[in-house]
């Protein structure tokens, strides 16, 4: 079960799971878009980009394709 | 570098079919996938492996000059058509598609309340996906007419194997005709003037193929498909399309072209009448056009309004003046909107197909 930080907050995740998913598990949105609205994951499979976020410092990483590994840290601008 | 014979794009039916095509003539394959598993988005999460084929999962190719082959099968796959309506932007408002994705990806849904809305069959897989996983499915939208749906129903009889695939169009919380028209903070408004709670709105109207590598490579594209003859050739040498690509048709069209393709015969079946069917029936209504407002978001990337476009006379115009379409999806999301709604056409396509990080592109050459 991999142990992940999400804004900062350290939790447990289920195996197999997207940082898109586990962000919307806790009800967090993914990015704030040029104009400072909040937006959520749309497509679920990698091309709208709207699950924008930095993972491991890598910012613009697409939330839906990156399954959440043991150590990793998340930070997204929505909330 | 050893060279391999067959390199395959995609990871779904079609590209899993051709990996085994590819075996069964004793050609070696790769299959390369973005995803971090296999079976594209029909099978996602489902593990699927072709014995003494090579997977490469999370790559993205971005270039086709990345790759080195003797054949390339694009066995890219489809995406959802999405329609700009307000409040479509919401967080709370995904793809019909998009929710069942997340959902496979780990998104809980128990005890969610959910309206499904949009067009086409996969409506209803997803609301039997999305209940099986314990969300509450309050509606499922068509915006096709009952008319249009019977004849869909009467024309599957003639496909019998479609049938058995599950196509099923008993649902008691189906409504034909009906699309939203507005969404808000928790709810939505339906054109029938209904409002609903939810806590989410799941909206697809319909699919369209991913074709952007396909045009990179210069392949010939008619009516919205790559253009192939009877053995997924396309007009480029070495260069195969099979799967959605050439016709949004399911399964079973996907996994025989892949078939063809991979093992260098002539396709089997009759997929033709299928893509038709589903084209005819499932077709969008004129009033999906006039959904937007002046003030509606049409290109999410860089928050275009749909009024900036007006006096606009095409995509390279609209990317000139607006910025629309030159966000990170690079068109992929508003593209289709803007060919249904003002009925323009796609722009050039070119390299890379996503956008790459200044590092990598740095690396690569």
């Amino acid at each position: 079960m991999p142990r992940v930080t999400l804004n900062g907050v350290v939790v447990d995740v289920a195996d197999d799971v997207s940082v898109a998913a586990a962000l919307m598990n806790l009800g967090v949105s993914a990015r704030r878009s040029v104009t400072g609205e909040a937006r959520g994951p749309l497509c679920g499979m990698g091309v709208c980009f709207e699950c924008r976020v930095t993972i491991n410092g890598e910012q613009h990483e697409r939330g839906c394709m990156v399954k959440l590994r043991d150590g990793m840290e998340v930070i997204s601008d929505g909330n | 570098m050893t060279a391999i014979d067959t390199v395959i794009i995609g990871a779904g039916p079609a590209g899993l079919a051709a990996a085994r095509g590819a075996r069964s003539v004793g050609r070696s394959a790769l299959v390369i996938d973005e995803n971090w598993s296999g079976g594209g988005q029909i099978w996602r999460g489902q593990a699927q492996q072709v014995e003494g084929v090579a997977f490469d999962f999370e790559r993205q190719v971005a270039s086709l000059d990345e790759l080195s082959y003797k054949r390339l099968i694009l066995a890219c796959g489809a995406r959802e058509l999405f329609l700009p309506f307000p409040g479509w932007t919401l967080p709370h408002v995904t793809g019909a598609g998009g929710l069942q994705a997340l959902v496979k990806n780990g998104l809980n849904v128990q005890g969610k309340r959910v309206v499904i809305a949009g067009s086409g069959p996969l409506l209803l897989a997803v609301a039997a996906n999305l209940a099986k996983a314990g969300a509450i499915v309050l509606l499922v939208a068509e915006q096709a007419s009952w008319a249009k749906l019977s004849r869909f129903a009467f024309g599957l009889w003639r496909s019998p194997s479609k049938l058995a695939q599950g196509i099923e169009l008993r649902n008691s919380k189906y409504r034909a005709g009906l699309w939203p028209v507005e969404a808000y903070e928790g709810s939505v408004k339906m054109s029938d003037g209904r409002r609903w709670s939810c806590d989410y709105l799941a909206c697809g109207f319909g699919l369209t193929p991913n074709l952007e590598l396909a045009r990179h490579a210069g392949c010939a594209v008619e009516d919205g498909y790559v253009v192939v003859d009877e053995w997924q050739r396309t007009n480029v040498a070495g260069i195969y399309a099979v799967g959605e690509m050439t016709g949004i048709g399911g399964v079973e069209k996907a996994e025989a072209e892949g078939w063809a393709a991979g093992s260098g015969g002539r396709l089997q079946g009759e997929h033709g009448r299928f893509v038709k069917l589903l084209e005819t029936s499932f077709a969008l209504r004129s009033e999906l056009r006039t959904l937007a407002t002046p003030d509606t978001i049409v290109c999410r990337c860089e928050d275009v309004q749909f009024c900036k476009l007006d006096g606009l006379t095409g995509r390279r115009d609209a990317k000139l003046q607006t910025r629309c379409g030159m966000g990170a999806c690079q068109g992929r999301i508003c593209g289709p909107i803007l060919g249904f709604i003002q009925g323009w056409e796609v722009d050039r396509a070119r390299p890379p197909s996503v956008p790459v990080r200044v590092k990598d592109l740095c690396s690569k050459t």
